[in-house]
């Protein structure tokens, strides 16, 4: 018979069923015995990444995280993908799938939170580092011996928004909140060091960044960081595709005079825009 | 940080998508890089209008039939047991939509050990290393050179896999591909094995058993090449290969929906191996983390 390796997850059989497990320990710790009565979510989750009982100070930097993350709003190219399904009606899990891929990219997306935390490593805490590599766009560089791979290439300095003007306030509540009650030096060292690094890149520090950082002070590695993105990101996207299913496709913005079509044969003229009736295109929440 | 500029770019896109791929015209017709969708396009087969979508290029029948016999040979295997198939046969096995199952067998298939990601590398490494051998480079120095690449992880498994370092050479499970010879025959018919990108990886091959590396061409490789010798882009490969599994994916996710729940492979608890810490108990006060108990112990 073949196994399944863990270190996670280990399950005592029922004497009636071997198929059903009486007990169940998440990394040597009774799930329904212990951990359900102790144990918040966030420390669970905690756990269940690092398999270790996460101290005080970690659970509330990740709590705090977590909240930072939950819900980007319905701007956010993420949500938008979960409301589009929510408001045509797909499967519930088709919104989270659809959140998932989207939010998964190299623009504010898991992608460049392991792109930043791999690229922190090798930069370290040195300013002059990192002015270097943002300065002379080192970032662009391809190492030597890559071939062609399912993600695109970068197309701005990972960690920073290129379409930003400057960092929002949401952003700096944030990081100050985070650095506030780190135990590890990332955040810190970003929070004294953003204007500087921004000057560099001339341009606005990104959430991913922020989550870069404080993934680093919780000592995870840059997969972990990826997949932590992804799953903190969830929360937000379930709540508006299903408030986006309830409100109907009707008023979700469809962007009816938006198409532009550049090579429309069958007009003399360059563009064409695509005339429908015009109807509301705005994001609305119930009244 | 310059304002002004930034917000000019966002201005101008806020309400217009440009774009040559097509639209919707409500009621009307339908824009397909245009061409009329509906009228000019009717009879195209799916991998036609595939390809047409992919490159806005037309290709002769006969490459369109090379382009259907590498997804019917190559990537429709219904094998429940394969990583990407597994998940639409979970899926339904679980009773969830074959929909969802397939589209995360899909998701699933840009993987490291087989799918999208090698296949991509691998035509990117055909098309490269023939460009390299046309400005004067010698095959057996660059098989070297990529053999003794630093790379930041292993295929296999370990933290940062990473493809292959000769990508589409060599196979997981078995060392043989059965789908070589019969993809071979099909495109030998169609008149496409004399194609530069096909007789290099040939080449590869040799070099490679030459320097005493037991690895052989896998069916990524004739894949890679045959579409390389078509013109095909590393990227144009890439979306064409998007949807290549679903042949085998479909049939595992309604396989395992007309057995009964739970059918495939259920496992009892005691097929968990579990190599962590032995039991301990949940520190009520967290003001030091637990560090009791750490000891190794297999179950």
């Amino acid at each position: 018979m073949e196994h399944i390796l863990t270190q996670l997850w280990s399950e005592s059989a029922s004497d009636q069923n071997p198929f059903e497990a009486e007990e169940c320990l998440c990394a040597g710790y009774d799930v329904y015995g212990d951990l359900l009565l102790h144990a918040n979510w966030v420390d669970y989750l905690l756990l269940l990444i690092k398999k270790e009982q996460p101290s005080a100070e970690q659970t509330k930097l990740f709590n705090t995280l977590a909240i930072a993350l939950a819900n980007p709003g319905p701007r956010d190219p993420s949500i938008q993908a979960a409301m589009s399904a929510g408001a045509g009606g797909s499967t519930m899990a088709s919104c989270l799938m659809a959140a998932i891929a989207v939010g998964a990219g190299n623009l504010g997306g898991a992608r460049e939170v392991a792109i930043i935390m791999s690229t922190w490593q090798q930069l370290e805490f040195n300013p002059e580092n990192w002015k270097q590599f943002l300065v002379g766009k080192v970032w662009q560089e391809k190492p030597p011996h890559t071939f062609e791979d399912v993600w695109l290439p970068l197309e701005h300095p990972m960690g920073f928004n290129p379409n930003g003007v400057e960092c929002p306030k949401p952003l700096k509540q944030t990081l100050k909140a985070l650095s506030i009650i780190s135990p590890g030096k990332h955040l810190s060292w970003l929070n004294y060091n953003r204007c500087i690094l921004e000057s560099a890149s001339q341009l606005p520090i990104s959430m991913t960044m922020i989550a870069a950082a404080t993934f680093l002070d919780l000592g995870f590695h840059e997969e972990q960081g990826e997949m932590l993105f992804l799953l903190l990101r969830l929360p937000g996207a379930a709540a508006h595709a299903l408030e986006q299913r309830e409100i109907g496709w009707k008023n979700y913005p469809f962007h009816k005079q938006g198409v532009v079509v550049t090579n429309d044969p069958s007009t003399s003229e360059t563009n064409t825009k695509i005339q429908t009736k015009p109807n509301q295109a705005l994001i609305q929440t119930p009244s | 940080m310059n304002q002004p500029n930034k917000l000019k770019i966002l201005n101008q896109w806020e309400q217009t998508w440009e774009t040559a791929m097509g639209a919707w015209f409500p009621g009307e017709r339908v824009l397909f890089r245009g061409k009329e969708l509906l009228q000019e396009l009717n009879q195209l087969s799916w991998m036609e209008l595939i390809l047409f979508g992919i490159t806005g290029r037309q290709f002769q029948p006969n490459q369109i039939k090379l382009f259907e016999a590498i997804w019917v040979i190559s990537t429709s295997f219904p094998e429940p047991r394969l990583w990407n198939n597994r998940i639409a046969t979970l899926a339904g096995t679980s009773r969830s939509t074959v929909n969802l199952g397939v589209s995360a067998g899909i998701a699933a298939s840009e993987a490291i050990i087989f799918g999208h990601r090698p296949l991509l590398a691998t035509i990117d490494f055909l098309k490269k290393t023939q460009q390299r051998l046309a400005n004067g480079e010698v095959l057996t120095n660059l098989i070297k050179e990529a053999l003794n690449a630093q790379t930041r992880g292993r295929p296999g498994s370990g933290l940062n896999r990473e493809v292959a370092k000769v990508p589409g050479f060599g196979r997981p499970i078995t060392t043989n591909d059965e789908r070589l010879q019969p993809l071979l025959t099909t495109a030998q018919n169609l008149g496409f094995t004399n194609g530069i990108h096909v007789l290099l990886a040939q080449r590869i091959e040799d070099a490679l058993q030459q320097q005493g590396h037991n690895l052989y061409m896998n069916v990524a490789t004739l894949m890679g090449a045959l579409c390389a010798d078509q013109d095909l882009s590393p990227r144009e490969y890439y979306h064409y290969v998007s949807l290549c599994f679903t042949g085998g994916l479909l049939p595992c996710a309604i396989d395992a929906q007309s057995k009964p729940e739970g059918a495939f492979f259920p496992l009892r608890c005691d097929r968990i191996k579990y190599q962590g810490p032995k039991k301990r108990q949940w520190k009520t006060n967290k003001s030091k983390p637990s560090d009791v108990d750490k000891t190794e112990i297999t179950t």
